[in-house]
């Protein structure tokens, strides 16, 4: 990994996971009324350590040459870290979705996601400065 | 998975819950319809809805409408001898249509629906805001 992809490396892993979070949160809210639905969340902290230790699963390209580069990409699944919510209210269907608690939740991935942008964007923007003097 | 499996997954929800909306509507428009096409009494309808995996991966739980079930109670009897429908014993069968759990069903797919465009509008919202990453 070079010095420019590691630079960029931390808060590009953390946008995608915000991004994967808040699809979680999504399905959480567009299930909302389905019988036996089991609403679940992204252990963030968990998924961001596991994706930078590399320890979740990484797809690799196929090499068929001995030329040919290994273009390993980061897994975009903390999937590892995936957690199950309980309900505060239980209700009758079996369902676990508090919508109340989606809706924060929901707030809150999409904050971690403009944070992780405005991080990302302002490290571009250093790089940029650094180039161009 | 990724942010635009969001908006397939918000769309799922969005068509599930007019379909929901649209029973609905059935029932209460025919709340007070004796004769159905086929000659019996309508029938109150309801929607059942199940997981759909949506994206690639099938990682990202959207949502579909399974069936649809007609509630099989016994129809409500009125007694109404003047009616053209009406039995030997003057009682017509009505629909077996609860307009108290209509309106508790319209009310509870409105406010789903109004949170999956939500939803979608703040998945809309981050992804343009991606497309100006850098500048």
């Amino acid at each position: 990994m070079n010095t420019l992809d590691a630079t960029l490396n931390f808060q590009e892993q953390a946008l995608k996971l915000s991004g994967q979070r808040q699809e979680m949160v999504a399905s959480n809210i567009a299930n909302a009324d389905t019988p036996n639905y089991q609403s679940v969340d992204l252990n963030f902290a968990e998924a961001l350590k596991n994706v930078q230790a590399g320890t979740s699963a990484t797809v690799a390209l196929q090499t068929t040459a001995p030329n040919h580069l290994p273009a390993l990409t980061a897994s975009l699944s903390g999937t590892d870290a995936v957690v199950y919510n309980t309900a505060p209210q239980p209700s009758l269907d079996g369902n676990t979705v508090d919508m109340d608690t989606q809706r924060a939740q929901f707030a809150e991935a999409t904050m971690h996601y403009q944070a992780a942008f405005t991080f990302l964007n302002g490290q571009i923007k250093t790089i940029m400065s650094a180039l161009q003097g | 998975m990724s942010l635009s499996d969001v908006f397939n997954v918000a769309a799922s929800a969005l068509s599930a819950q007019s379909q929901r909306l649209n029973a609905t509507a059935s029932n209460m428009a025919n709340a007070e319809s004796a004769g159905g096409p086929n000659g019996e009494v309508y029938k109150a309808r309801q929607v059942v809805f199940e997981v759909m995996p949506v994206g690639q991966d099938g990682q990202s739980a959207g949502v579909r409408v399974s069936r649809v079930v007609e509630d099989d109670s016994a129809p409500r009897r009125v007694y109404d001898p003047q009616h053209p429908l009406a039995d030997s014993d003057g009682y017509v069968n009505m629909p077996n249509v609860n307009p108290i759990d209509e309106m508790v069903n319209m009310i509870s797919a409105s406010r789903s629906y109004q949170n999956n465009v939500e939803v979608m509008n703040t998945a809309k919202t981050l992804m343009s805001k991606l497309l100006t990453l850098g500048n």
